[in-house]
């Protein structure tokens, strides 16, 4: 075993408090700046104000690129959950020609750069005479939101024993009466945090919406675009501060739903009342 | 719903046939997977109320045969039949038989007592009934009290108990159980065994046990008919005092205790450990044999030698410690014995070109 030592062990503390400073220090300036007074970006700010929430709120730009951004990962969020949940049932029960094929095609969107997926997704677009709009964003993100739910809930299918169908239709359930009481119950959490994921995907994507877009901004689009020219930097980081929240949330929940499986094991002592078996009782 | 109800009894007109019917009749039965063959031509009958063992080492069919009764898996060719009636192409969740599993397969989302009701809750039992009947079947297998827990606050003994309550609460015809034990230790498997066969001596008039192990104690303790696999096949279906005492082959002889074979006049004789007698000096005997000690592994209640004769045979020895103590059975080592056995004990074993020779069951 590495790291028993006590030197080792500090060095450790160490290297990982500066990991973290590293990759949330600009984040949390960012937070500070959201509360500057000042158009001006500067150290050290001049006192605190939130006089910035209220004219950003007040935005129409703003407004129309975020309700864009909500309606596409809603919109993406629903087709992954219904195309990667059935994928993943597919892969993981028939053995079909071409499965490792169709298992590798349904991962490889989120591998390949999203400069690749946009261009293509805009030459096929324009190709076919089709107009840019909210459709085409929808259809551009489900590409790697399918990923993050077909991975999940294979995930969850395999690490569920398979005997417990078996041990259903033995008791005299039917195939459906197997899927509402077992299948869904077990998969359920794992589901919901694959749709979480992906909507936490959709929100902020950037480089694929740019090629899918056409005029319209999402609201990365929007920061993005205010970022370069400079004009709003103040509503930017009111605004980042806001999508720095609305990220957390289901990040978390996800982690939360996926961390306790609720699958028994031999030897795995785990919590009676663990979350992912409340939420399964609850969904039966 | 009219499935799920009028499953569990057996239909009217077939009743009169049922009585006589054994509970399960295999014909023919072959199974394959790929170039593997799991079963070959297996028919074999279970009579209503006993308790049959499907015994034999890992591969050798058994548990597809299990599998094949309980409708996961079709066969490819052969007809099943459960209390007369032909079930070959019957979904699983219309055969009057339920499954102990080897992993016990409770679900994991549900409390004991809902795992339990849960045969009753598909069939559309109403609420306060299947409450009843669930902690009625808790109770019988001996775990009142525990219906409000998730199975993973239950020890490996007691998710055992749940899995055997949830198959019994359904009143199967057939109960199936696939190596239950086989993951509790030594201690709790001996308690389960003896608990096991009084659950079905109780219950023999209207339920089949099949059980399924490789454990040959376990087969021998509880059966009432033991029928042992091998290679996709059964060798023998017997009593466990006539598979023991009678194998009809060396593989048989082997896999169900220690078998010891001795060659006499061109023949197979085969006899057990514990039937062979140590001739005293002044003691005369037709047929005894000579041999040197080889091994002594004394093993507290009895003493095993292994004694190597000058034939070229070596005959494993078990003996009492009735008089004996560790001390003077160490000091048997290397000693000459003469050996010998009642000619009634010894089984002349069906000449069978099979890979079975001297085996230990164990």
């Amino acid at each position: 075993m590495i790291g028993r030592g006590r030197a080792t062990r500090i060095m450790l503390v160490v290297w990982a408090v500066l990991i973290m400073l590293f990759l949330f220090v600009p984040i949390a300036i960012i937070i500070l700046y959201a509360f500057n007074p000042s158009n001006v970006q500067s150290w050290s700010l001049d006192g605190l104000s939130t006089k910035w929430f209220s004219s950003t709120w007040h935005n129409a730009e703003m407004r129309q690129a975020l309700w864009l951004s909500v309606r596409a990962g809603l919109f993406s969020t629903a087709i992954a959950m219904a195309l990667g949940s059935m994928a993943a049932f597919a892969v993981h029960r028939f053995r079909f020609f071409g499965r490792e094929a169709v298992s590798f095609l349904l991962v490889l969107p989120i591998a390949l750069p999203g400069i690749i997926t946009g261009m293509a997704l805009n030459s096929f677009i324009s190709f076919n005479g089709v107009n840019f709009s909210l459709i085409t964003i929808v259809i551009g993100h489900a590409t790697f939101c399918i990923v993050t739910v077909y991975n999940n809930v294979l995930a969850r299918l395999r690490r569920t024993q398979s005997s417990l169908v078996e041990a259903s239709m033995d008791l005299g359930a039917d195939g459906w009466q197997t899927f509402r009481f077992v299948t869904w119950p077990m998969i359920a959490t794992a589901l919901v945090a694959g749709g979480l994921l992906a909507f936490a995907l959709s929100f902020d994507e950037i480089v694929v919406t740019t090629f899918t877009a056409g005029t319209q901004s999402t609201l990365p689009i929007w920061i993005f675009g205010n970022i370069r020219l400079g004009q709003q930097l103040p509503q930017v980081n009111v605004v980042v501060l806001f999508v720095i929240l609305l990220s957390v949330i289901p990040v978390t929940l996800a982690q939360r739903l996926t961390r306790d499986t609720g699958v028994l094991r031999a030897g795995t002592p785990v919590a009676p009342a663990a979350p992912a078996a409340t939420q399964a009782g609850a969904a039966a | 719903m009219d499935a799920h109800s009028a499953h569990r009894a057996p239909p009217d007109d077939a009743a009169s046939a049922a009585s006589t019917a054994p509970a399960v009749r295999l014909l023919d039965v072959r199974k394959t997977y790929g170039d593997v063959v799991a079963v070959e031509r297996l028919s074999v009958e279970v009579l209503a109320g006993e308790f049959f063992t499907m015994l034999g080492p890992s591969g050798s069919g058994k548990t597809t045969t299990l599998r094949v009764i309980a409708g996961f898996e079709l066969p490819d060719s052969g007809r099943i039949e459960l209390h007369g009636a032909d079930v070959t192409r019957t979904a699983p969740y219309e055969r009057s038989v339920n499954t102990v599993f080897q992993d016990y397969a409770l679900f994991p989302h549900m409390s004991v007592r809902e795992n339990v009701a849960y045969g009753l809750r598909v069939q559309g039992v109403p609420k306060a009934q299947r409450k009843r009947r669930a902690d009625e079947a808790l109770e019988m297998v001996r775990l009142p009290g525990v219906g409000d827990r998730k199975p993973i606050a239950l020890s490996g003994g007691q998710r055992q108990r749940v899995a055997l309550a949830r198959a019994l609460v359904n009143r199967p015809r057939v109960l199936l159980l696939d190596e239950p034990l086989g993951a509790l230790d030594l201690k709790l498997r001996e308690e389960m065994q003896l608990e096991l066969k009084a659950i079905q001596r109780e219950l023999s008039e209207n339920i089949t046990f099949i059980y399924v192990t490789h454990d040959q104690d376990e087969a021998l303790t509880m059966s009432d008919r033991i029928a042992v696999f091998s290679d996709g096949r059964i060798e023998q279906v017997g009593t466990p005092g006539e598979v023991y005492e009678r194998p009809a082959n060396a593989f048989v002889a082997g896999f169900v205790g220690t078998s010891n074979i001795v060659h006499r006049g061109g023949r197979e004789v085969m006899i057990r450990p514990e039937k062979i007698r140590v001739l005293a000096a002044d003691e005369h005997d037709a047929g005894a044999v000579e041999g040197t000690v080889r091994e002594v592994a004394y093993l507290g209640s009895v003493t095993r030698y292994t004694v190597a004769l000058d034939g070229g045979d070596t005959l494993v020895v078990i003996r009492q410690n009735l008089d004996t103590s560790a001390e003077q059975a160490a000091q048997e080592r290397g000693r000459r014995l003469r050996l010998a056995w009642r000619e009634e004990d010894a089984a002349h074993l069906e000449e069978k070109p099979t890979d079975g020779g001297v085996a230990d069951g164990a």
